[in-house]
C-alpha cells in the first residue's frame, strides 16, 4: 500500500518555569515535598484571597518569547479559564487568552532525510502564554477515596503552541529536542518530563498528498517522553489513515496515549468539550511592559543553540550535524568545550564524545552533567595519550569505561595496567618475523597480489603484544619486510 | 447616656481618658446585644469569649479597645466566615482579611460577624440562610442589603461601627434604610484581600458608622495600598479628618437630571430636595448635570457583576471546605453540593453569569456590557469637570416591608438604581441620613465624588450633618 496521505502536526508544550516561588503567591515551587506543604490561601483558592503576579515569571516568559523570535506583547493581561475539577481550587485557571505574552515566532529544527542528509526546517510558533499549574489528584496509596495535593497548584507554566507546520513524528521529536535545548540554554525550566516540568500534547490530522486544506484534527494527551510523543503520533497517523481508507470520518476529539498498550483511546469528543467562559481576570490589572525592559531582556539572553552550533561549525571545523548533536544538550556542549579547552583537537573530542562516550552514557543511564568520575580534563588526557603515541586508539576505547567509574586519570590506568604502547622497533621486528614465519599462507596471498591480507598479520602482531603495539609502526615494519619480495617477484 | 450609644469618636475620647472603661464598654454593648439582637437579628456570629480574649490586645493604636463589627463576607482568622450561605457553613478561614488585620493593628476588638444577603446577593438582607435582619426603625421592614446586618447593628447601638462591602450599593442602600452613614470608597482605595469576592471589579469594603466623622476615622485605618491586592491603588492616603467641618462655600454640587424621574418616591424626592436647600443655604452652588447613560446602569451591572460572580463562586464545590454533599461520584458531589448549598438568588445569579460568558453570547452581553460601563465612567468624568460632587437619593424608596419584593427580583434590583453606577465607574459615594418618611423610616442622600476624592465627600457630608442633625434621632428598641 503506497501512502497517499501527509500528516499535519502541531504541538502544545507546557513548561514549568523555574522560579523560587509560585506565579501568584510566595509559596515554594519545590518538587517532591509533603502533600499540601507548599500552599497558602492564594494557591488554595480560599475565599477572599487574591493573586499577585510574580514578576520573575513574566521575565522568564518574555525571555523564551525572545529566544523563539516572537513578538512580545507590551500589554500584559490575564484571563480566567473556567471549569470544574478538584485539582483546580478556584474552579478557574488564571491564564492568558487573547493577549499571550509572546506570539508569531519560529524554531529551526534539523531533520534527517531518507538519503541521510540533514535539512533545516523552520517551524512557526503561534503563541506562548503564561498560566498557573493545577494541583494533583491522588487516588491510590493514600487513605480511602481521592485526595488532592495542591503543591503544584500555582506553579508557573508557559504554554508554547506551534503552528501546524510539522510533517512527521520525527519532526515532532526534533522540534521537542530543539525546544528543550533553548529552554535549557535560557535556564528557565528543568525540562524534566518525568517530574512533569515539561508536558506535551499533540494535534494531528492527515490529508491527501497535494491537498492544501487541513483534515479534522485529533488531540492526543498523556505522553510522558519525547519518544512517546513520536510513537503516539506514528500510531495515530496509522489509525487515521486506516480509518479514512475504510471510508470512515475522523471525528474531532481528544485521545489519550496508553504507553503500555501502544495505542490511543478516545477521551472526549468536541461535543463534550468544555466551554471555558474566558473573560478578563478582574483581580489582575493589565499593565504595560516598556520597550526598554524588553530590550534589556533581549540583551541578557545567553548564546542560544543555533548560534552555538554555527560557532562550533566555524570555530572547531565540526560538521553541521556533529555541531547540532553537541549543542542539542546545553551540558553536553559545555562538556565538549571544556574538553577542547584542555588543548586537544576539537574534531577528536567530538568523535570521542559522539561515537564512544554518548553510547556508554546511554547504556549506563548516566547523564553528562553527573558522570561518576570522568571529567572533560580526563577525556582530554586520554586523547592526548593517543595523540602522542603513548597508547593506541584501541586501548583508549578499552579504558574509557574504567575512566567513567574509577577516580583515575587515563595515565594512571595505563601505567597500572602496563598498557603503554609498544614502540620498540627491534621487539616489533622480532614479533613480525615470527608472525611471518608461522603464517606463510597469508604471506603468499599478499605476495600474489592481495595486499589487503596484511591486515591479518597486523592483527597477529597486535595479539602478541596484547593490543599495545603501535599500529602505524607494525604496518611500516610488515610492509618493509614483505615489500622487497613482492617487488622481486613482480 | 449609655456607653453603647457613643459614637466611635466619643468612644475613642473616653478610652483615651480612661482606658479602664474598656471592659465596661464591651459589657454594656454585649448586654445591649443580648437584649436587642433577638429582635433585629443583625449578628450571625457573636461569641462573648472570643471578644473577651481580645481585650488584652494592643493598648495603643487609634482604635484601641474599640469593638468593631464585621460583615460576614470578610474573613476573620479562626472565626467562621459564612457569607450567610449554607455552602460555607463551618468554614474557618486560616487568615485575616487585610482590613481586619489593619483594625487589629489599630487596637480594635473584632466584636462579631454581621448578617447579610447570601454572598451579598440582594438589597434586603432576606436571602441570608440564617433568616432576615430586621430594620431597627420598624421590625416589619427590611434593613436594606446586602450589608443589612452591619447597618442595622450600628443603627441599633449594638455596634460602635461596622464594616460592610459594596458591589452595587450594598453599603449605601442599607445605610440609607437604617439611618446611618455608609461609605463606598473609590475602587482600589481599600484592600479587597480577604473579602469573599462577588463582583471583583466592583467590590469595595467600606465603613458603616453613626456619623460622618466616624467614617473618616475608620477610613484613616482602612485606606491604603496592599501588596496582596493588585487592584489596590498605590497612592498616598490623606488624613480624612482634616476635611471635616470645612465650609462648603463655593462648592459646586451637581444634581443629575436622570435621578429625579418617574420611579422616585415623592417622599424621598422631597427629603433630597430639602437637603439640596440646606447645601445652598450653607453656600454651595447646585447645578443640573447629565449622566446620559445612567439608564443602562442596572442592565450593565447585572451582566458584569453576575459574570464575575459566576466565576468567583465556582470554588464553592465541596472539595476543599464548607458544605459537601458526600458522594462517590464527582459530578453528583458537585451538583448536589451546589444545589443544596446555594440559595435561590445565588443560583439565579450564577446561571445568569454563566450564560452571559458562554461561547456565542460573550460579545453580545459581557463585551458590550464593558463598553457601556466605559460610557458610564465617561459620564462621571464629564460631570466632574463641571462640579465637585454629585448629589441625589441613595435609594428610590424608603425601606420596604420584609417579603414585599422577594418574589419580584427585578423590582428588588431597581432599589439599587442610584447606587450601581458609582461601582461601575469606580468612584467613591456616601449615603447619609436626610430625613424620614411619614411612617418614620429613614431616607438617605448620596454624595458622589471623583476617584480618590473621598475628602470632598467628608467635607460636604460633615457640614450637612451638623446643619441637619438627623443623627440625633435614634430608633426605639
Amino acid at each position: 500500500m503506497t501512502n497517499q496521505y501527509d500528516p499535519v502536526i502541531g504541538l502544545e508544550v507546557h513548561v514549568q518555569l523555574k522560579t523560587a516561588s509560585k506565579i501568584f503567591c510566595a509559596c515554594s515551587t519545590q518538587f517532591g515535598t509533603e502533600p499540601n506543604q507548599n500552599t497558602c490561601p492564594v494557591c488554595l483558592g480560599l475565599p477572599g484571597s487574591l493573586p499577585v503576579l510574580n514578576e520573575k515569571v513574566l521575565e522568564l516568559g518574555i525571555k523564551v518569547g525572545l529566544a523563539l523570535g516572537c513578538q512580545i506583547s507590551s500589554r500584559i493581561k490575564f484571563d480566567r479559564k473556567n471549569y470544574f475539577y478538584p485539582d483546580l481550587p478556584k474552579a478557574y485557571q488564571i491564564s492568558q487568552y487573547d493577549m499571550p505574552v509572546a506570539s508569531k515566532g519560529n524554531l529551526t529544527i534539523e531533520v534527517k532525510q531518507d538519503n541521510n542528509e540533514f535539512i533545516q526546517r523552520k517551524i512557526g510558533i503561534t503563541r506562548a502564554h503564561l498560566e498557573e499549574d493545577a494541583g494533583k489528584l491522588l487516588h491510590e496509596g493514600v487513605r480511602d477515596g481521592s485526595w488532592v495535593d495542591y503543591n503544584r497548584g500555582g506553579v508557573p507554566l508557559l504554554e508554547i503552541v506551534s503552528e501546524p507546520d510539522l510533517r512527521s513524528p520525527e519532526e515532532a521529536f526534533q522540534y521537542l529536542v530543539s525546544l528543550k535545548a533553548i529552554l535549557q540554554y535560557l535556564d528557565v525550566s528543568d525540562c524534566n518530563m518525568e517530574e512533569g516540568s515539561l508536558r506535551c500534547d499533540a494535534n494531528v490530522s492527515i490529508r491527501k498528498k497535494g491537498e492544501t486544506k487541513f483534515g479534522t484534527k485529533v488531540e492526543i494527551k498523556n505522553m510522558n517522553s519525547f519518544r512517546a510523543v513520536q510513537k503516539a503520533l506514528v500510531y495515530e497517523i496509522k489509525r487515521q489513515t486506516e480509518a479514512v481508507e475504510n471510508g470512515e470520518k475522523i471525528i474531532q476529539e481528544t485521545r489519550l496515549w496508553n504507553e503500555s498498550k501502544g495505542q490511543t483511546f478516545s477521551m472526549r469528543s468536541k461535543e463534550q468539550a468544555h466551554d471555558y467562559r474566558y473573560f478578563p481576570e478582574p483581580d489582575l490589572v493589565p499593565f504595560t511592559v516598556s520597550t526598554v525592559r524588553i530590550e534589556e531582556l533581549r540583551k541578557s539572553l545567553p548564546e542560544l543553540p543555533k548560534a552555538r552550533m554555527e560557532r562550533f561549525h566555524k570555530e572547531y571545523g565540526l560538521s553541521e550535524y556533529d555541531a547540532y548533536v553537541l549543542v542539542s544538550d546545553k551540558d553536553l556542549s559545555k562538556w565538549f568545550e571544556d574538553c577542547v579547552g584542555e588543548g586537544v583537537n576539537p574534531k577528536l573530542v567530538s568523535n570521542w564524545i559522539q561515537s564512544e562516550l554518548l553510547a556508554l552514557i546511554n547504556f549506563k543511564k548516566y547523564s553528562i552533567e553527573n558522570l561518576p568520575h570522568l571529567t572533560p580534563k580526563r577525556l582530554a588526557g586520554l586523547i592526548r595519550l593517543i595523540e602522542n603515541g603513548t597508547i593506541n586508539g584501541k586501548i583508549g576505547k578499552e579504558i574509557l569505561p574504567e575512566m567513567l567509574e574509577a577516580d583515575k586519570s587515563a595515565e594512571e590506568i595505563v601505567k597500572e595496567k602496563g598498557l603503554v604502547q609498544v614502540t620498540d622497533t627491534k621487539l616489533l621486528e622480532e614479533i613480525a618475523d615470527r608472525v611471518i614465519k608461522s603464517n606463510q599462507k597469508t604471506v603468499d596471498e599478499i605476495r600474489s597480489g592481495k595486499p589487503q591480507a596484511v591486515g591479518f598479520l597486523v592483527g597477529q602482531v597486535m595479539k602478541e603484544t596484547k593490543g599495545k603495539a603501535n599500529p602505524k609502526l607494525i604496518n611500516e615494519i610488515l610492509e618493509k619486510k614483505l615489500a622487497p619480495l613482492s617487488h622481486g617477484k613482480a | 447616656m449609655e456607653l453603647y450609644q457613643l459614637t466611635l469618636k466619643e468612644t475613642q475620647e473616653l478610652l483615651a481618658k480612661n482606658p479602664g472603661k474598656q471592659g465596661e464598654l464591651v459589657q454594656t454593648l454585649t448586654n445591649r446585644l443580648k437584649h436587642v439582637d433577638p429582635k433585629v437579628k443583625a449578628y450571625i456570629n457573636y461569641d462573648q469569649k472570643r471578644v473577651e480574649s481580645q481585650k488584652n490586645g494592643k493598648a495603643n493604636g487609634i482604635l484601641a479597645g474599640i469593638p468593631i463589627s464585621i460583615k460576614d463576607n470578610i474573613v476573620t482568622q479562626d472565626w467562621e466566615t459564612t457569607c450567610a450561605s449554607k455552602i460555607l457553613k463551618g468554614f474557618i478561614p486560616p487568615y485575616d482579611a487585610t482590613v481586619v488585620r489593619k483594625l487589629r493593628e489599630a487596637g480594635a476588638i473584632i466584636f462579631g460577624k454581621c448578617n447579610m444577603d447570601e454572598f451579598a446577593f440582594g438589597s434586603s438582607c432576606e436571602t441570608s440562610c440564617f433568616g432576615p435582619t430586621h430594620n431597627p426603625w420598624n421590625l416589619d421592614y427590611v434593613p436594606g442589603g446586602s450589608s443589612g446586618g452591619s447597618a442595622a447593628a450600628v443603627a441599633s447601638d449594638i455596634a460602635i461601627a461596622a464594616l460592610g462591602s459594596d458591589t452595587g450599593g450594598s453599603i449605601r442602600q442599607p445605610a440609607s434604610f437604617c439611618g446611618v452613614v455608609g461609605l463606598k470608597p473609590t475602587y482600589g482605595r481599600v484592600s479587597r484581600y480577604g473579602l469573599v469576592a462577588f463582583g471583583s471589579s466592583l467590590d469595595q469594603i467600606g465603613p458603616i458608622t453613626k456619623t460622618v466623622e466616624d467614617s473618616a476615622l475608620m477610613m484613616n485605618v482602612l485606606a491604603g495600598h496592599d501588596e496582596r491586592d493588585s487592584t489596590s491603588a498605590n497612592m498616598p492616603v490623606p488624613d480624612y479628618t482634616i476635611f471635616l467641618g470645612k465650609s462648603v462655600k463655593g462648592l459646586k454640587i451637581g444634581l443629575p437630571k436622570e435621578y429625579f424621574v418617574k420611579g422616585l418616591d415623592p417622599e424621598v424626592e422631597k427629603a433630597v430636595k430639602q437637603a439640596v436647600k440646606v447645601f445652598q443655604d450653607l453656600g454651595a452652588t447646585c447645578v443640573e448635570v447629565n449622566l446620559p447613560h445612567m439608564k443602562y446602569a442596572v442592565a450593565v451591572y447585572y451582566i458584569v457583576a453576575v459574570a464575575e460572580a459566576s466565576s468567583n463562586l465556582g470554588r464553592f464545590d465541596g472539595v476543599e471546605y464548607g458544605f459537601r454533599h458526600e458522594s462517590t461520584n464527582l459530578r453528583d458531589m458537585y451538583f448536589e453540593t451546589r444545589n443544596q448549598g446555594f440559595g435561590a438568588e445565588a443560583k439565579r445569579r450564577i446561571l445568569l453569569g454563566t450564560f452571559v460568558l458562554s461561547a456565542g453570547y460573550y460579545d453580545a452581553y459581557y463585551l458590550k456590557g464593558l463598553k457601556v460601563r466605559t460610557l458610564i465612567k465617561q459620564d462621571f468624568d464629564q460631570a466632574f469637570q463641571k462640579v465637585d460632587l454629585i448629589l441625589g437619593p441613595t435609594a428610590p424608596t424608603p425601606p420596604f416591608k420584609i417579603g414585599e419584593k422577594m418574589n419580584d427580583p427585578l423590582s428588588m434590583y431597581l432599589s439599587d438604581i442610584y447606587t450601581i453606577s458609582a461601582n461601575l465607574a469606580g468612584v467613591p459615594a456616601m449615603s447619609l441620613p436626610c430625613g424620614f418618611s411619614a411612617n418614620g423610616l429613614p431616607i438617605g442622600i448620596q454624595l458622589t465624588a471623583k476617584p480618590f476624592d473621598e475628602g470632598t465627600i467628608f467635607r460636604a457630608a460633615s457640614v450637612y450633618e451638623q446643619a441637619a442633625k438627623w443623627y440625633e434621632r435614634r430608633p426605639k428598641l
